[in-house]
């Protein structure tokens, strides 16, 4: 492997760039932004930091594990975990089978046909979370909303209850989040070599069992990183919940980990608090990132 | 043909009804205020007219926070994919310790829950007397999109054969001048995609708008002046939905321009 700075000809001022001079500019924008922020998250975690401490009223005080204990003794926190895991295990399962069915589907349609979805799939993927948002919401009017019109349900209010609120915001983070599925896992089966599945075929498997038996094992890599990627993703949902539910549903039962820190924090002026719900998510999607990572190098993506 | 029938006709259908929200989104800003309002809603309009996006621009001056939107995210694509660039010739030319490193660092900073940062960047912001402007807001993009702007270059810059740049050294060309000369240009297509996805990441944040712009109205991005248009009892969707085009429309033509980039950019390591 031949590289720029290999080579005694170059002399003088070039023999400074070097790596370090080009990473400069990165760091100097990543270190105060991006990792004093975390050591900072972490620090306000173990301090008692209200509206008392941001005016300067009362001295910040170091109160150890307190917020943390604080939070474990709250019956609130365990229900809103709860929920943000349920919420996202099920958004991940149905974005999966929705991307993956479409997937299939892809295969077996005419172009015209492959290319009508796919569009369709990019305006849904493209369309800002924050107008996704007001458009379903529009759609799901108590009032005026198309969806109430046409079932005759006018005044049913789709937040009210809190699993219908979780559904009508789920609805939409499927149909933000599915395409990417969708695309990722249709290159994945174009690039799988024709003859497997040809002769899965002449061995007699159905569609049914060549899918399974055939085409999801060879696809074990890329199923794998879209489904980590997805539970990133839905593990972060925040603008729909916040936008839809107005921050987080009728006392607050349609609070999911990061509006729970947010509203702790900006709404009740709990910074430590908050901060402390922060690390927790934290920790959480770093250890799905571990399981991520490994599964990467398992792959053979070279770095 | 007929064997395809079937599937071209659920493939149809889905189409029809992904593809719907958006459809409904751009009918229900060119109605008239009175079929908006009408008790049997029908999917099309005979009487299309402007009066909703008149009404967003002139009276709310949405104009103002589009322009605010669009200074904030170009911004962050310039400066974000100029940091990035010479960060992925560094770790795609040059060997050195903790390179790999750094690049799972890269990695892993991708899925820090930015969301939860808005508490200590809060008060960063505030120290630094930036609350309420543009500028906080280019900040923290600029340092959200890097990470995934490096990884994404990372591919682009590797495609470069090395060959190029040894003939450009074998005829004297300093080493800044490759940089500039040589690889830029060759790397393009890459700023593109990634620009296109840091104008996305930046133009659709609401979190960060909604944080640091409390007082300043004028300052104000699309995301945050959306969600004024909500009134307890009566929405002013005509309104709503005209606002939503308006925030919607460059997005989506900037994603069909790069969507196929996009799509290997972010599976990462799945191949085309």
């Amino acid at each position: 492997m031949t590289t720029i700075d290999a080579g005694p000809a170059v002399k003088g001022r070039a023999r400074t760039l070097t790596p370090l001079w080009l990473l400069l500019p990165a760091a100097a924008v990543l270190l105060p932004l991006f990792v004093y922020p975390i050591y900072q998250l972490g620090l306000l975690s173990v301090l008692d930091f209200r509206q008392a401490q941001v005016s300067g009223g009362q001295p910040t005080r170091f109160i150890g594990l307190d917020n943390y204990t604080d939070l474990m003794s709250a019956p609130r926190f365990w229900s809103v975990l709860w929920a943000t895991v349920l919420f996202a295990a099920a958004l991940v399962l149905v974005t999966l089978a929705v991307g993956a069915a479409l997937a299939v589907l892809l295969t077996k349609v005419s172009r015209w046909a492959a290319y009508t979805l796919s569009l369709a799939a990019m305006a849904a993927w493209a369309a800002p979370a924050m107008t996704g948002s007001t458009v379903w919401m529009f759609l799901f009017d108590t009032n005026l909303g198309l969806v109430n019109r046409v079932l005759g349900w006018e005044g049913h209010n789709w937040t009210y209850e809190r699993l219908d609120a979780f559904a009508l915001v789920g609805a939409v983070v499927v149909w933000h989040s599915f395409p990417f599925v969708m695309v990722t896992l249709y290159a994945g089966i174009k690039a799988l070599p024709e003859q497997v599945l040809e002769a899965a075929q002449l061995d007699g498997a159905n569609p049914w069992q060549s899918f399974w038996r055939v085409t999801v094992p060879m696809l074990r890599p890329i199923i794998a990183i879209v489904v980590i990627q997805s539970i990133i993703w839905d593990f972060k949902i925040f603008t729909q919940i916040y936008v839809m539910t107005n921050g987080g549903g009728i006392a607050g039962q349609n609070l999911t980990l990061n509006v729970y820190a947010y509203q702790q924090a900006f709404a009740s002026s709990e910074y430590g608090l908050g901060s402390a719900i922060g690390v927790v998510m934290m920790l959480i999607l770093l250890a799905v990132t571990l399981v991520y990572l490994r599964l990467l190098r398992r792959s053979g993506e070279p770095l | 043909m007929i064997r395809r029938l079937v599937p071209n006709t659920i493939a149809l259908i889905v189409a029809l009804v992904v593809a719907f929200p958006i459809y409904w989104m751009v009918l229900s800003a060119l109605k008239p205020a009175g079929e908006i309002q009408s008790a049997s809603p029908v999917p099309w309009t005979l009487a299309p007219s402007l009066e909703s996006f008149q009404r967003v621009l002139q009276v709310n001056g949405f104009g103002r926070y589009f322009m605010n939107s669009l200074i904030v995210a170009l911004a962050v694509v310039v400066l974000s994919g100029l940091v990035a660039f010479l960060a992925a010739v560094a770790l795609t030319r040059f060997r050195f310790r903790f390179r790999t490193t750094l690049l799972v660092l890269f990695l892993i900073a991708q899925m820090v829950p930015i969301e939860a940062l808005t508490i200590p960047l809060f008060f960063l912001v505030r120290d630094l007397g930036a609350l309420n402007t543009l500028f906080s807001l280019i900040l923290v993009h600029f340092a959200f999109t890097l990470p995934l702007a490096v990884w994404m270059l990372r591919g682009f810059v590797a495609a470069i054969p090395d060959e190029i740049e040894e003939a450009a050294q074998l005829d004297g060309a300093s080493r800044w001048q490759i940089l500039w000369r040589i690889l830029f240009p060759l790397v393009a297509p890459g700023l593109a995609a990634t620009g296109v996805f840091s104008f996305i990441t930046a133009w659709n944040d609401f979190l960060f708008a909604r944080t640091f712009i409390i007082s300043a109205t004028e300052n104000q991005t699309l995301p945050m002046a959306l969600l004024v248009f909500f009134k307890p009892d009566e929405n002013d969707w005509g309104g709503i939905m005209a606002a939503s085009v308006l925030m919607t429309v460059p997005v989506l033509i900037f994603f069909l321009f790069v969507q196929r980039r996009l799509v290997s950019g972010l599976a990462g390591a799945v191949k085309d």
